[in-house]
C-alpha cells in the first residue's frame, strides 16, 4: 500500500535483537560459511547480479546480521551456474551453500 | 676450523650467514643453482619502505662473502646420510662430506598464469610484480613501454590466500610491494590513474604504514577493497577488470592500459627437493617445517640442518638478514658443542 | 516312456510350486505397476512400441542378447562374460529343453505342468536308446554342465575378483546372501538329484556316470527323495527372497528393455521407468570401480549400486547424500550392463527436494539482452542480412569467462578462416541452464532455456557455436532452436580444418585428449576433437579414455563435494591421462582445464589453443 510516503526504520544492526537461530542451522549444514573473507570475488563474477544485484558475500553477511529478507532477494535471479565456486578462494562450496539457504529461509513473504 | 659447512642457495640468507661465518673464522661452501649470487632480490629494483636500491643489498653482501667457496651453476644431486654427516653429492661431480648444512634455499615467486582468470601470458596488458620489476631494472619490455599508462591496476593475493591456487598462506610482503610499485609508477607517471585491488592490507612492518598513508595522501593512489575476479579484453586493446566495491557494495568495472598481478611467494620445489633427499619434514603451509615455529624457526628437527631465509615461510628481507644472522651464531656454537 | 507314479504328485514340489507362483505373481503386480505409473504419453509410447515390428524386433533381440548371453559382459572380460551367460543361458535352456521334454513326452498335464518340466526324471522314467531320447538326455546333462561351469566361476569370483577384471565389487546385503547361496546350491542339488534317478529315469554323460561310480551312495534309493526335497527347498528359497534381493533384476530386465527401446525418459524420481531401473541393478559392482569418487575408500558407498539399494529400501537420508554428492559424470551409466542410468535417476532425486524458495527470472529482459548480439539483424522487422556466409553465435559460456584463452583462441581461429561471428556473452550472459538442471531444479532450468531460446532467436544467426560441453549438453537435449545449428567448437574446428578453411601443420608435439564427461558421454563427440589434434601434432591415448574417461573432479555435478575433497579425483585422472607419458593435456571444457591445470605437472590447454597456434588462414 502506497501511503505517499515511506516509514523507514533504522537501519542500524542490534546484534542483540538478531534471531540467528536459522544462521546456525546453515552453520551445521554448512561450515565453511564463516570461512568467507569477504573478497567479493564471488559478487564480482556473478552473472545474476547484473539483474538483481546478487551478491553472495552480501548474502551470507546480511544473514549473520538478520536481515532475511534482503538477503533472500538478492538471490532471485541466482542461476546456480558455479562460477562463484570456481573463484571462491577459500573454497566455499557456494553452490551448496545457495541451495542450504534455499531451504532453510523462508524467502520474501508473497 | 676445517669443519665443512654447506649453504644450500646464494640468496641473501645464504650471503649474510656465509659472511658472517667468515666473520668467525669458518670457510663456508654455498651452492647456488643459478648464475649469480643474490636470489630475488637482485632481481628488484628498489626496496620498501626508504627505497633502498636492491642493488646496494646485494652488491655489500656479495663483497662480505666473496671469501667463501662459491659454486654457482651447481645442483645437488643426492644427500646421504652417513652415521654422523652428511654425504652431498653435487652436479659438477664434486662431492662434499659435512657435518653442517644450513638451507637457504628461499621462496618461488607464484606463476601468476595459473590464475587463468587473470590472462597473464594471454593479454599483452597483463604483467607481475617481477616484471614490473625487471622494467624498473631495464627499461625493458614492450607490454610496459608502449602502453599508455593513463590507468594502472595492482591486484593483491595472486595465488596467496588462496585454496584454489593451493596457497593459503598470507605472502606478507606483497601489500607494501604493491604500495611501494604504485607509488613508484605515479612517481614516473603523475597523471595515470592507479588502483590497487585488495583483500586485506597488511601492514605490519617499521613505517609500512606511513608509506600506505603516503601513497594515499600524496600519490593519490585508489585503493579498491574486492578481489578482481575476470579480467576481459577491451576492443582497442586494453584489459577490462571486473570486481566487486566490497566497502560500497557495488561492482566495479574499469578499464586498465597495465595491469600488474602481484604473484605471491609459494614454497621453491628446490626446497622440498633438497628436503626430501635430507629427509627433512615438511609443513602445512608446503614450506620447511622448523623444530619449532617460534623457539627454534632456524633448527631442523634434524641434527646438523639449520635454515634461514624464506624456505621456511614469506620473510621481508630483513627478517630473512636476521636470521641468517642467528644461523650463522648458531652454527658457531654447535661447531663448539662437538668439539 | 513311463510315469512312474500313477498320481504324478508328491510333496517336495511344494517349496518349488509356492515360490514360483509367489514369484509369477509378484512381478506380474510389480510390471503393472510399473506401467501404469508412466506418465499417459508415456504409456501409450511404450504400448505402441511393443506392436511396432521394427521395436519389437529390436526387444527380442536386446533380450536375448543382453539379459541370456550377457554381450556387454563379454566385451568387458570374457572370463566375467562366460561366467554371466553360462548361468543365464544355461539355466534358461534347462528350463526350455526341459518343457520341451515334457511336451514331446506328456500329454494331459493339468496342474502338473507347473512342476513336471523341473522334476521331470524324478516322475518319467525314459530310455537313452532312442535318438530323440539320448538327444534331450545329453542337452539336458550338458547344459546343466555349463551351468555348474558358471557357478564354479562366481565363486571363485567371490575371493578374487581380480581375475574377472573387477577391482572392488559390491558388499551384498544380507538377503543377496540367502539368494546367492540358494541360487549356487540349486544346480549342484539338482545334479545330485538326477544321479539319483539316473539308473531308474534315465542320464547321460553326467548324472549316467556319477550314478555308475558312486553306486553305493546313488544307488540306495532311500536317500532319493532328500535330495530331491533339497533340489526343490533350494529352488523354493530361491524364488521366495528373489524380490528382496538383487536377483530382482532377472524379470526386471525384461521389463526395461522394452521400455527404454520405446525411448521412455526417467520422469518421476521413484516411479514407472527409475523404479525398473532400480530393480533391474544387478547390484553387480562394475560402477563401483568406474567411479571417479572411488579414489578415496568413503565414497565407495555412494555408487550407483548403493544408490539403487536405498532407495529400494527407501533410506530417505542416504539417498539425498548418495544422490547430492554425485558428480554426474555418467561413467556408470556407461559401464553398467543392464542399462541403468546413474546420473538422470541422481537428478531426478534432486528434483523432488523440497526448497522454500527458488530463483524466478521473470524479470529478465530477454529482448533488451538479445539487442547486445544481434549484429545480423539489420532493421527492426528482424530482417537478417543476406550474405551467404554462416552467421556465427559465440557462446562462450560462464566458466569460458574464467579461462578467456579459450575465448581469445576461439575468436582467432574463427577470424584466421574468416567467419563472420558475434559474441553472445561479451559482456556477461545467462547460464544456458544445466547447472541449474544438474541441481534438481527443472522448472528454474526450464525458465532459463526459454529465455536463452528467445535471445538465440533474435540474434539473426545460423550457428550457435560453443565452447563449453556443458552448455552444448542442455542446449542439444532441452532446447529447440528451429533453423539454428548447435555445435561445440570441436566440431566446428573439424569442419574448419578439414574444408580447408584454415591449414594446419603438424608438429610433433604429443598430446593427449581427454574427453569431458558432458561432451563424450554427454553428446557422444568423441572423433572430432581427436582428428584436429591429429592434424597439429601427435595423438597418444590416455589408459582409460572416450566413453571410459575419468572426469577430471571439476564437475558442477556434484552438490556436496567439496573442493577439499576433489584433490584425490583429479590426481587420479591426471596419472590415467599421462600414462602414455604426453608433453601437453588437451581438453575441450573450460572446466576441465582448470581444474587439471591446478594439479597437472605439465600444459594443459583448450583445443583451441592447439590449434591456433598450429594453424593459418587457408583458402577462402
Amino acid at each position: 500500500m502506497d501511503f505517499g510516503f515511506k516509514l523507514s526504520p533504522s537501519s542500524a544492526v542490534n546484534l542483540d535483537n538478531v534471531n540467528l537461530e536459522k544462521f546456525e542451522e546453515l552453520h551445521r549444514m554448512e561450515p565453511d560459511v564463516y570461512k568467507c573473507m569477504a573478497c567479493g570475488s564471488c559478487s564480482s563474477t556473478c552473472p545474476a547480479g547484473r539483474f538483481s544485484g546478487m551478491s553472495l558475500r552480501k548474502v551470507i553477511l546480511a544473514l549473520q546480521r538478520g536481515k532475511e529478507k534482503e538477503a533472500t532477494a538478492m538471490m532471485r535471479n541466482c542461476m546456480l551456474c558455479g562460477k562463484c565456486t570456481m573463484v571462491c578462494p577459500r573454497g566455499i562450496n557456494t553452490r551448496h551453500l545457495i541451495l542450504s539457504i534455499c531451504r532453510i529461509y523462508n524467502g520474501e513473504e508473497k | 676450523m676445517k669443519e665443512n659447512i654447506v649453504i644450500i642457495g646464494g640468496g641473501i640468507a645464504g650471503m649474510e650467514a656465509a659472511s658472517r661465518l667468515l666473520d668467525l673464522g669458518y670457510k663456508p661452501i654455498i651452492i647456488e643453482k643459478s648464475g649469480r649470487l643474490g636470489g630475488h632480490v637482485a632481481e628488484w629494483n628498489r626496496l620498501f619502505p626508504d627505497m633502498t636500491p636492491a642493488s646496494d643489498v646485494v652488491n655489500a653482501l656479495t663483497a662480505r662473502s666473496s671469501e667463501a667457496n662459491i659454486f654457482l651453476n651447481t645442483e645437488i644431486s643426492f644427500v646421504n646420510k652417513l652415521k654422523d654427516s652428511y654425504n652431498i653429492m653435487l652436479s659438477n661431480g664434486i662431492s662434499i662430506i659435512t657435518k653442517i648444512i644450513l638451507v637457504t634455499t628461499g621462496f618461488s615467486l607464484f606463476d601468476a598464469a595459473k590464475k587463468e582468470e587473470y590472462g597473464y601470458g594471454i593479454y599483452d596488458q597483463v604483467i607481475t610484480n617481477k616484471d614490473l620489476e625487471h622494467w624498473f631494472n631495464t627499461g625493458d619490455d614492450a607490454r610496459v613501454s608502449n602502453c599508455g599508462m593513463n590507468a594502472v591496476g595492482f591486484v593483491h593475493c595472486v595465488g596467496s590466500r588462496d585454496e584454489k591456487a593451493r596457497n593459503s598462506q598470507c605472502s606478507k610482503v606483497c601489500c607494501i610491494t604493491a604500495v611501494k610499485q604504485a607509488i613508484e609508477l605515479k612517481q614516473k607517471f603523475p597523471d595515470a590513474m592507479v588502483y590497487c585491488f585488495y583483500m586485506d592490507l597488511r601492514m605490519f612492518g617499521k613505517k609500512y604504514e606511513d608509506f600506505y598513508i603516503s601513497a594515499q595522501r600524496d600519490y593519490g593512489v585508489r585503493f579498491i577493497r574486492g578481489r578482481v575476479s575476470e579480467v576481459s579484453e577491451n576492443i582497442d586493446g586494453r584489459v577490462i577488470v571486473k570486481a566487486e566495491d566490497t566497502l560500497s557494495g557495488k561492482p566495479v568495472k574499469v578499464t586498465l592500459d597495465l595491469l600488474v598481478l602481484m604473484a605471491g611467494m609459494v614454497c621453491n620445489p628446490d626446497s622440498t627437493r633438497v628436503a626430501n633427499m635430507a629427509s627433512l619434514p615438511v609443513d602445512s603451509d608446503g614450506f620447511l617445517k622448523s623444530r619449532d615455529n617460534i623457539a627454534d624457526i632456524i633448527d631442523s628437527p634434524k641434527d646438523g640442518v639449520f635454515y634461514a631465509g624464506a624456505c621456511t615461510g614469506p620473510k621481508t628481507v630483513p627478517e630473512t638478514l636476521a636470521e641468517a644472522r642467528a644461523a650463522a651464531l648458531r652454527i658457531h656454537l654447535y661447531i663448539k658443542g662437538m668439539e | 516312456m513311463r510315469e512312474r507314479f500313477l498320481t504324478g504328485y508328491n510333496d517336495f514340489v511344494l517349496p518349488f510350486v509356492c515360490g514360483m507362483l509367489f514369484v509369477l505373481i509378484y512381478c506380474l503386480v510389480g510390471m503393472i505397476r510399473i506401467i501404469m505409473q508412466l506418465p499417459a504419453q508415456d504409456r501409450k509410447r511404450f504400448f505402441i512400441s511393443l506392436v511396432t515390428p521394427k521395436t519389437m524386433a529390436k526387444n527380442i533381440k536386446d533380450i536375448f542378447l543382453k539379459c541370456l548371453i550377457h554381450v556387454d559382459l563379454w566385451k568387458r572380460n570374457k572370463l566375467l562374460g562366460y561366467m554371466h551367460s553360462s548361468i543365464a543361458f544355461g539355466w534358461f535352456m534347462l528350463i526350455l529343453v526341459g518343457h520341451i521334454e515334457v511336451l514331446l513326452y506328456t500329454s494331459n498335464l493339468g496342474a502338473k505342468a507347473l512342476y513336471y518340466p523341473i522334476f521331470f526324471r524324478y516322475f518319467v522314467a525314459e530310455t537313452e536308446s532312442t535318438m530323440k531320447g539320448s538327444l534331450i538326455f545329453f542337452l539336458m546333462d550338458f547344459f546343466l554342465l555349463i551351468v555348474l561351469s558358471g557357478i564354479a566361476l562366481a565363486m571363485i569370483k567371490r575371493i578374487r575378483s581380480r581375475i574377472f577384471g573387477m577391482r572392488r565389487t559390491t558388499n551384498p546385503s544380507f538377503l543377496d546372501l540367502v539368494g546367492l547361496y540358494s541360487l549356487w546350491a540349486i544346480f549342484p542339488l539338482r545334479l545330485l538329484a538326477e544321479s539319483f534317478t539316473a539308473d531308474i529315469s534315465g542320464g547321460s554323460f553326467l548324472t549316467k556316470s556319477l550314478n555308475y561310480v558312486f553306486t553305493e551312495f546313488l544307488s540306495n534309493h532311500a536317500n532319493m527323495l532328500p535330495a530331491w526335497w533339497a533340489y526343490s527347498c533350494a529352488l523354493g528359497v530361491f524364488f521366495f527372497v528373489l524380490p528382496f534381493s538383487r536377483y530382482m533384476h532377472i524379470p526386471t530386465e525384461i521389463l526395461l528393455i522394452p521400455l527404454r527401446n520405446a525411448g521412455i525418459r526417467i520422469v518421476n524420481a521413484r516411479k514407472g521407468l527409475a523404479k525398473a531401473q532400480v530393480y533391474s541393478c544387478p547390484g553387480c559392482g562394475l560402477c563401483i570401480d568406474a567411479c571417479p569418487m572411488g579414489v578415496l575408500k568413503g565414497n565407495i558407498k555412494d555408487t550407483t549400486v548403493y544408490l539403487n539399494r536405498q532407495i529400494r529400501r527407501n533410506n530417505e537420508a542416504r539417498i539425498e547424500e548418495i544422490s547430492d554428492k554425485c558428480l554426474l559424470c555418467g561413467k556408470c551409466t556407461a559401464v553398467c550392463p543392464v542399462g541403468v542410468e546413474g546420473d538422470r535417476l541422481r537428478i531426478a532425486q534432486r528434483s523432488v527436494r523440497k526448497y522454500n524458495f527458488g530463483p524466478d527470472y521473470s524479470n529478465i529482459d530477454s529482448l533488451k539482452e538479445a539487442e547486445n548480439c544481434n549484429k545480423f539483424v539489420i532493421n527492426s522487422n528482424n530482417i537478417v542480412s543476406s550474405s551467404d556466409n554462416e552467421k556465427v553465435l559465440y557462446f562462450a559460456g560462464c566458466m569460458t569467462a574464467l579461462t578467456p584463452v579459450i575465448r581469445e583462441k576461439t575468436v582467432s581461429i574463427l577470424e584466421k578462416a574468416g567467419i563472420e561471428y558475434e559474441f553472445m556473452d561479451k559482456d556477461g550472459g545467462l547460464c544456458c541452464g544445466r547447472p541449474m538442471l544438474m541441481a534438481g531444479r527443472l522448472e528454474q532450468a526450464a525458465q532459463l532455456v526459454e529465455k536463452n531460446t528467445e535471445i538465440i532467436m533474435n540474434s539473426g544467426a545460423d550457428t550457435l557455436l560453443l565452447s563449453c560441453p556443458i552448455c552444448y549438453r542442455i542446449f542439444r537435449e532441452n532446447y529447440s532452436l528451429p533453423g539454428i545449428e548447435v555445435i561445440h567448437h570441436t566440431e566446428y574446428f573439424e569442419r574448419l580444418v578439414f574444408s580447408g578453411r584454415i591449414r594446419v601443420s603438424k608438429g610433433n608435439t604429443k598430446y593427449v585428449f581427454h574427453d569431458p564427461c558432458e561432451l563424450g558421454r554427454g553428446c557422444g563427440v568423441y572423433e572430432q576433437p581427436r582428428n584436429v589434434i591429429s592434424a597439429a601434432g601427435e595423438l597418444v591415448e590416455a589408459a582409460r579414455n572416450r566413453k571410459e574417461s575419468i572426469c577430471c573432479g571439476g564437475s558442477l555435478g556434484s552438490l556436496t563435494l567439496g573442493f577439499d575433497k576433489r584433490k584425490a579425483m583429479t590426481e587420479n585422472a591426471l596419472a590415467n591421462l599421462t600414462a602414455a607419458s604426453p608433453d601437453r593435456i588437451v581438453t575441450a571444457c573450460p572446466l576441465c582445464m582448470s581444474t587439471f591445470g591446478r594439479y597437472s605437472d605439465r600444459p594443459v590447454e583448450d583445443i583451441a589453443q592447439v590449434l591456433d597456434r598450429c594453424s593459418v588462414p587457408g583458402r577462402l
